[in-house]
């Protein structure tokens, strides 16, 4: 009983867990919301579903990113193409993620690859959409200066639009990135959800304490990584930090 | 696996009785409607009132943004663990009804607060003051130009939360909730994918017919349908 000793003794200020031989508080009797000593037992299980969870969120962003960088530009050049483009980006995000994910399983099978690549559709529209307005932002005397300075097509794209494009680019990046954490957690259909897999668990085995510590993280991911964008935003792009401010 | 869900969806048998594909699409719809009712008998009219008297609107901005960052699958999740409301039955709502319809009501309120916040804000002010001028009263303002200018954004928040609160309802079944999910999870649960695509292929047609419907009667109903009219101002979460 040396184990159930430290454990009640680490949440001896929570009532009704003072005494030595009474159950720690996320045994099935307690069944607590808040238990600390379930964060330090299983901290091991949580931390590989927050790896999981981070891993498929970052992989299906910057395969959308990848995906939406070439159709933005087929996009700009081509007015026609450009509603055909964000017409379907659009038609793609209207379709429920639990109804996506079994659409494409016949294709990539019970797999992360098919969660991730789920994820990478949803992040189409918002991604196609901010690099479009991204682009246009940018003025076209800044554009015409370029040119005229011998600049060719792909050295105005690199070293001149793109860099301006990048605030409006990267707001676009944060709710794709927001938006992506959330919806990870329904990969658990596919047994790919990362934190979503404890809060499945969680509901079907009455685990409270389990439930509440993953919806929190998944939370508190979704805050981390954006204020981590918005950091590496304003790292990049140092010229509008006067103005922002 | 596509051939086992087309075979499925042919299959007339899998179409009714109480666990069959119509009766719960038609239980998704009934949820569906009430929790976008709900969503926006609160709502509409807090967020109307405050673009009236210009207040409140960083919380009416930043709902949404906080609205995406909550998984909706850990609210329902949540709320069927609770004491309350659990996973009590519901009259027609099924299983965990009480809980569906309060997490889809609380997902579908973003769309709705913010547009139509924005909407009403961004009335141009020359309107405004051309009211004023003629001796409207703040209600009369409201009421004859606000709202007339504010309708085409309102309804597009609308209609935003619709498509929004039919992909929410789906999500019920991961926590064994009503709904046409329920198809989907309940094939991956038994490795019948067939099941679980055919499930998945009648949702995702219902979300575009809504989408369709819903841009359709948009369109109809603006009075404006000539002019320019103003895009949306959030992209809800997905669900």
């Amino acid at each position: 009983m040396t184990l159930l000793a430290t454990v009640t003794a680490a949440v001896a200020s929570r009532p009704g867990a003072a005494a030595a031989d009474e159950p720690v508080c996320y045994s099935r009797t307690v069944n607590d919301w808040v238990c600390p000593a379930y964060l330090v037992d299983r901290r091991e299980q949580l931390v590989d579903a927050t790896v999981q969870h981070l891993w498929i969120t970052a992989a299906a962003v910057l395969l959308g990113l990848a995906i939406a960088f070439p159709l933005a530009l087929v996009a700009r050049r081509h007015d026609r193409l450009e509603s055909a483009i964000v017409g379907s980006a659009t038609t793609l995000y209207t379709i429920p993620s639990l109804a996506l994910f079994p659409l494409l399983v016949p294709f990539t099978g019970i797999s992360a690859t098919t969660v991730v690549l789920g994820l990478a559709l949803y992040c189409l529209t918002v991604l196609v959409r901010a690099l479009l307005d991204g682009l246009r932002s940018v003025p076209p005397d800044v554009v015409e200066s370029a040119t005229g300075l011998g600049y060719g097509r792909g050295a105005l794209l690199w070293r001149v639009e793109l860099p301006l494009a990048l605030p409006i680019v990267a707001a676009g990046l944060r709710v794709a990135t927001v938006s992506t954490v959330a919806l990870t957690t329904v990969g658990t259909l596919v047994a790919h959800g990362g934190l979503g897999n404890l809060i499945s668990d969680g509901v079907f085995s009455n685990f409270r304490a389990q439930l509440l510590a993953a919806c929190v993280l998944c939370v508190v991911l979704a805050v981390v990584l954006d204020v981590l964008l918005v950091g590496l935003q304003r790292l990049l792009t140092p010229w509008t930090r006067g103005a922002a401010a | 696996m596509l051939a086992d869900a087309w075979a499925y969806l042919l299959d007339g048998a899998n179409w009714v009785g109480d666990e069959g594909l119509l009766p719960l699409l038609l239980q998704q719809l009934l949820i569906t409607v009430t929790a976008l009712g709900i969503a926006l008998v609160i709502g509409l009219p807090l967020a109307l009132w405050l673009g009236h008297v210009g207040r409140g609107g960083f919380l009416a901005v930043n709902v949404s943004n906080v609205g995406r960052a909550i998984p909706t699958f850990a609210l329902l999740a949540l709320l069927v663990t609770a004491a309350w409301p659990g996973t009590a039955y519901f009259g027609p709502y099924g299983r965990a009804g009480l809980a569906t319809l309060l997490a889809l009501a609380a997902f579908a309120l973003p769309p709705v607060i913010t547009n139509a916040y924005v909407a009403v804000r961004e009335v141009a002010p020359d309107a405004k003051e051309a009211a004023r001028g003629m001796g409207m009263s703040g209600w009369q303002q409201f009421a004859r130009v606000e709202l007339p200018l504010a309708m085409p954004l309102v309804a597009t928040g609308v209609r935003l939360a619709l498509v929004q609160v039919w992909a929410t309802a789906t999500l019920a079944a991961l926590v064994a909730g009503p709904g046409l999910g329920r198809v989907i999870t309940d094939g991956f649960a038994n490795t019948d994918y067939g099941k679980g695509i055919a499930g998945a292929v009648v949702v995702a047609l219902v979300a575009l017919v809504l989408e369709l419907v819903g841009s359709v009667v948009q369109r109809r109903a603006d009075p404006m349908r000539v002019a320019v009219r103003p895009t949306a101002k959030v992209q809800p979460a997905t669900s």
